[in-house]
Order: structure tokens, then sequence, then C-alpha cells
């Protein structure tokens, strides 16, 4: 098992940190892992983008030509990634502030409302974590048993009492991730 | 079974130096290795290994209290970026002619000048020709993963105070800032002052024991012959490394026709590049140089014999090439790619480049 994804949006929708859980999850099932944020001036400018690779073995490059799928989360990420998912992979988004939908038909388009679920729920800052849900449904690549020892991991202790509503963000978008293309 | 953590690049270098029973850090801040000295800030080794933990006014100060600190026998250590080990390159330069133990670590960014904060390898020439001043070398090793930069830590601090030479952590931006998978060693406690003393006390400055003279630490000797002595013996001293401590990862050499070489994180990008060669029935393989001084020249001439070419991969305008041009001697020929100024190139990338200069 290999899978190497980008997730793409703006600094503050928890993009990096989601990929941290992502990675500190795959640890906890015994897998490689990487992940590569992006630092430089993009990031200063608004967007922040992350690699994570999780793989059985060791991995080689950090750095992505193509990705098995990329989670985007705003239009500018749309544009520069949608282009780099892999024939056959995984286009995962927020429709939420996306004006040009994405357009190819040789890959799986989902979306989730992520901002409006967790807005209407009252845990707006657990959006990241619906969208992870999304992302797990379409790739159960993890057991969920090690993403909250990886969201466990990835919190400081501090925060601990907020990993139930994690928790239930998690599920939130395992049921309300739908198919487009 | 010991704890496995997701940690940063440099999170790895401040977690290993407390845990390989460093006696001090004394850094300045700069992108990308900010971090460092942060996560020593925050671990607070001062309250429990007694390690020291110092922002100095500036990396001229850092390495110049490096240099005192050696000078008594303690382990210790800096971390800064280009434009900073340009400012240190003095204090380095009369550590190695003062034969002081050390590590330091450069998360090289863009250059030349301020440059940019993404990474690079254009301080290659820096550390493996001098940076300073004289005839001098500094063992420098050249981390790929998260794991070798924690590990590294140790190995630089042994090597330091096995030769009693400044040992250099080469890493740049992406392993610097990027998380993997990391396995915490077994803890190496603090030497105490007695130890010190003991394992040290025939150079360093701990004290005038008795029955013997004072030991007298400087880089200053103004009789030519004085020098010059000095001079052969440290060049004594640089031949012995290179016959005891090259080390490097060769992947997929064995029956290779081509050959990449790429250090740090331009080699992790060239494994990906080796996959895609082999799937298209390419023999290509790839030698990691993980010492860059000593720089493993004997690895890549046992190779030659069955080698059609060799390219050079770097994220700078050419420089390792040209001591892979040095061991080769004209034998195959060379071919370099690189990329410059914080930008990287994709395994994909450096496959285009390999089959073009190759005519595959």
């Amino acid at each position: 098992m290999k899978e190497e994804l980008i997730i793409a949006g703006f600094g503050g929708q928890g993009v990096l940190s989601m990929g941290k859980i992502l990675a500190y999850s795959g640890i906890m099932q015994d897998k490689e892992v990487t992940w590569m944020p992006s630092y430089g001036p993009e990031m200063r400018g608004g967007t922040a983008n992350v690699t994570v690779i999780i793989s059985d073995k060791r991995i080689s490059s950090p750095i992505l030509q193509h990705c098995d799928t990329a989670i985007v989360l705003n239009q500018q990420s749309m544009d520069k990634f949608e282009p780099m998912v892999k024939k056959g992979g995984l286009l995962l988004y927020d429709p939420n502030g996306i004006t040009r939908h994405p357009t190819r038909k040789d890959i799986t388009v989902c979306s989730v409302e992520a901002a409006d679920l967790a807005n209407r729920m009252e845990m707006s800052k657990a959006f990241n974590m619906v969208v992870l849900g999304a992302y797990l449904k379409m790739k159960p690549i993890l057991e969920k048993e090690n993403v909250i020892k990886g969201l466990k991991k990835s919190l400081p202790e501090r925060y601990h009492n907020l990993i139930p509503m994690n928790e239930k963000a998690i599920e939130l978008g395992m049921k309300h991730v739908k198919e487009v293309i | 079974m010991a704890e496995k953590l997701l940690k940063k690049g440099n999170e790895a270098i401040a977690l290993a130096a407390i845990r390989y029973g460093a006696d001090g850090y004394f850094g300045y801040p700069i992108t990308p290795q900010s971090e460092v000295m942060e996560t020593l800030m925050e671990e607070m080794p001062w309250e429990t290994t007694g390690m020291v933990v110092l922002q100095a006014e500036s990396e001229t100060s850092s390495i110049n209290m490096l240099y005192g600190g050696a000078c008594c026998g303690k382990k210790v250590m800096t971390s800064s970026s280009s434009p900073g080990i340009s400012l240190m390159c003095e204090g380095i330069s009369y550590m190695a002619g003062a034969e002081l133990p050390c590590l330091l670590v450069n998360v090289i960014r863009g250059g030349p000048g301020l440059g940019t904060i993404q990474p690079a390898q254009g301080d290659y020439f820096q550390a493996v020709k001098g940076g300073g001043h004289g005839d001098y070398k500094i063992i420098v090793l050249a981390p790929a993963s998260v794991q070798e930069m924690y590990d590294f830590v140790g190995l630089g601090f042994e090597l330091a105070f096995k030769y009693r030479i400044p040992a250099m952590i080469l890493s740049d931006g992406a392993i610097g800032q990027m998380m993997e998978k990391v396995e915490l060693r077994d803890p190496v406690r603090r030497l105490t002052d007695e130890e010190i003393a003991q394992k040290y006390g025939h150079w360093a400055t701990v004290g005038k024991q008795a029955g013997r003279k004072g030991n007298i630490i400087s880089s200053l000797s103004l009789a030519a012959s004085e020098m010059e002595a000095i001079n052969l013996r440290l060049q004594e001293k640089y031949r012995t490394i290179e016959k005891n401590e090259i080390r490097f990862e060769k992947l997929l050499c064995e029956d290779a026709e081509y050959m990449l070489v790429a250090f740090g994180s331009s080699s992790r990008i060239c494994e990906s590049t080796v996959e895609i060669a082999r799937q298209k029935g390419i023999r290509l393989g790839l030698l990691r140089p993980v010492t860059l001084f000593p720089f493993p020249s004997p690895a890549i001439q046992e190779m030659l014999p069955q080698l059609k070419g060799i390219m050079s991969v770097e994220l700078n305008s050419g420089q390792m090439v040209e001591d892979v041009r040095l061991a080769v001697n004209g034998a195959v020929p060379v071919e370099f790619y690189g990329r410059m100024g914080g930008s990287i190139f994709s395994p994909e990338e450096v496959f285009s480049a390999f089959a073009q200069k190759f005519n595959l």
C-alpha cells in the first residue's frame, strides 16, 4: 500500500494539522509516513498545502509531481491540484467558495459540504475533521481506532477533551461525502 | 519498544541533542531551522539534564560561545541556515585550527545573499572546501531523513571528539521542515566535570592537574615552522579521517549501467527516479554520499568498470559534481542536473534530464 496525497486550502483551515493527524494515524498503524508542508512565500500569501505519503515500505521522494488523492479546499488549490491527480485517482473538495468545479472525467470526484456541516453542528473548528472523515470513507486505508490514536498524539493534552467532538466530526464527514463524477 | 514520534527534522535535532547528552546549545534564529531552538526552549533541558540553551545576540557570538565551551571539553553545538553559517565561518576556521570538537547544523536555504527560505544545497562548497580561511576540513554528514537528522547528532558528536574536529550536519529546508517517523534512542547522560577531566584533560582547559604543564588552546602560532608543523598534523588527521570514516549508501547498484550521485533531500527524490528508470528497463542505480567530507570517492571508483555514465543531481549549480569528476578522473562521462534558488526538481524531471543527457 502506498498513498500519496496533497491537502490544500487557505491558511487557518487546518490543512497542515489534518495532514499531521493523518500521518500520525499512519504511524499508529505501523506505516512509513512523510509530511511535507509548503512553508515558503505561498504560505505567507494565505494558501497552505501539505503532501502526505503513507506507505508499507520506505518512502523515496517526499516531492510529488502527481498524487493519488487531492483534497481541495479553495479555488486556487483546485486550479493548481486538479491536474496533478493520477488517472483513476481521487479528488475530494468542499464546494463552499468554489466557482469553477472540477471537470476531469478520468478520476473519481467527491464533495463534502464540510464548512456548512461543521457550522450547523456548531463545531466550525472541527471543519478539517469533517473533511478527514469524508476522505477516510472514500479511501479506508487507516482503521478508525488508529485515527483516534493519531488524533490524541497530534493534539496537546490540554485539548484532549475535544477528542469526542473531533470523532463526531469524522463520522459526519463519512456520512455526508458524495460522489460527484 | 522505543517510542515512535512524528517530528520535523529540526525538532529531531533538538530532541537528539538532549538525549545524546549535549552540554550546551548556542544559536540565533533563522528560517528554515528556527524549530531547533524553539523545541529546545520548550523541552527546557536545563531542568532535566542540565544542558544550557542560549540565544546569542548573533551567529558570530554563538560560534565563539562554542569555542569557549569546546575548550572546556564540553559537548557543544549550534544550528543555523546559510547566511548565519557564513557569519560563523571565521569561528569555524579558528576551531578547526585549535582542534576543537563541536557540532554544527546547517539547514540550507536558497542563496546567495539573503536568498530565499526554500530548500537548496548551494552550501556544499562552503561545507566541504572550507568556508572560512586556511587549509582546514570539517567532517560533513548529509542526512536524508528525519531519523538521520536525529541519529547524526550522536554520530557527529562521536566523530568530533574522536578526531577533535568540528563536525557539521549539512541538511536543507526540505529535511528540516518535513515530518517523519522518529525512533528515539536510549538516552546518553551528560559527562560530569570529573569525567571530562579524565577523558579530555590531556588537551582541554579543565584546570591544571599536578604533574603536567597547563593546556593552552589557541590557533595562533607566529613562527612559520611551528605553523607548518601544525598544518602537517592537521593534514595527517584529515587523511586518517578519509581512510576510516567514509559512509555512503547504494541503491540498486549491483547491475547498474548508469548511476546517479545525490545527497540529502536530492537523494530521496533520486530514489524515485531510479524506480521510474527501472520500470522502463533502464539499469539505473543511486549512490548517496552520507559523508561529504570524507567524500566516498573509492565507492564511486569501484563502480566504474560496470558504468556507462554518471549523473550528479544537486539543488545547486553543480558543486559536488566536481568531486565526482575528480573521483571518476575521465573514466566515464559525468553529467550534472540541478535546480537553484529554492526550486526543487521532481523525480520525473530528473529522469527526463538523465534520459536526455545519455540519449536513452
